[in-house]
């Protein structure tokens, strides 16, 4: 498993940026709504993150759902960590329960007011 | 080709007997399913873990045959 050089790619990014979203589109135009909805999460949150396309690397999409055993994009990565897709990020955010997680993991909140 | 809900249901209590599934058609369309599933082999697992023990139940087919897949699961209160 760790032979596989995705990997190594995969691990760059997640260890370079503290926030990582794996998804389709990009974060200003996402291509799928399950994609979006953490972008949203993100964005009302004020936490910086770098978004990578799938859709643009087919290594690095079949790559990632290897990499955490989880079979759908979006994912979202902090400092390193698989965090969840799109149901766990949406219920985290619900409960307060990610602000805090990212705040444990040294990452900044800038809670926005709703739109 | 959307998956048949009792075919879900049946995989996911293959593989946890006791747990107690509810499959919603979020559109209508077959293909866009919700599941609730509450099971007493989450308890002590993290989010991740459980949501990665349903995935392993339906072998596969989540993000293939099974289109999406909304997942809530929790362990009994008791």
């Amino acid at each position: 498993m760790s032979d596989n050089p995705v990997f190594e790619r995969i691990e760059e990014n997640i260890k370079e940026n503290d926030v990582v979203l794996f998804m389709k589109g990009t974060p200003v135009f996402p291509q799928c709504g399950f994609s979006s909805a953490v972008v949203q999460v993100l964005g009302h949150m004020g936490v910086k993150f770098k978004g990578i396309d799938v859709l643009a690397d087919p290594e690095i999409r079949e790559g990632v759902k290897a990499y955490s055993s989880w079979p759908t994009v979006p994912q979202l990565y902090v400092k390193g960590e698989f965090v969840g897709g799109c149901d766990i990020i949406r219920e985290m955010f619900e409960n307060g329960e990610l602000t805090e997680f990212m705040k444990t993991n040294g990452v900044e909140v800038n809670l926005q007011d709703a739109q | 080709m959307p998956m048949n809900p009792g075919d879900i249901e049946r995989l996911i209590k293959e593989a946890l007997p006791d747990a107690t599934v509810t499959l919603e058609d979020l559109v209508g369309d077959g293909d866009h399913w919700s599941a609730t599933v509450i099971s007493a082999a989450f308890s002590g697992k993290s989010r991740v873990q459980q949501h990665q023990m349903v995935y392993q139940s339906l072998q596969g087919r989540v993000g293939g045959e099974l289109h999406a897949l909304a997942l809530q699961t929790s362990a009994p209160t008791s």
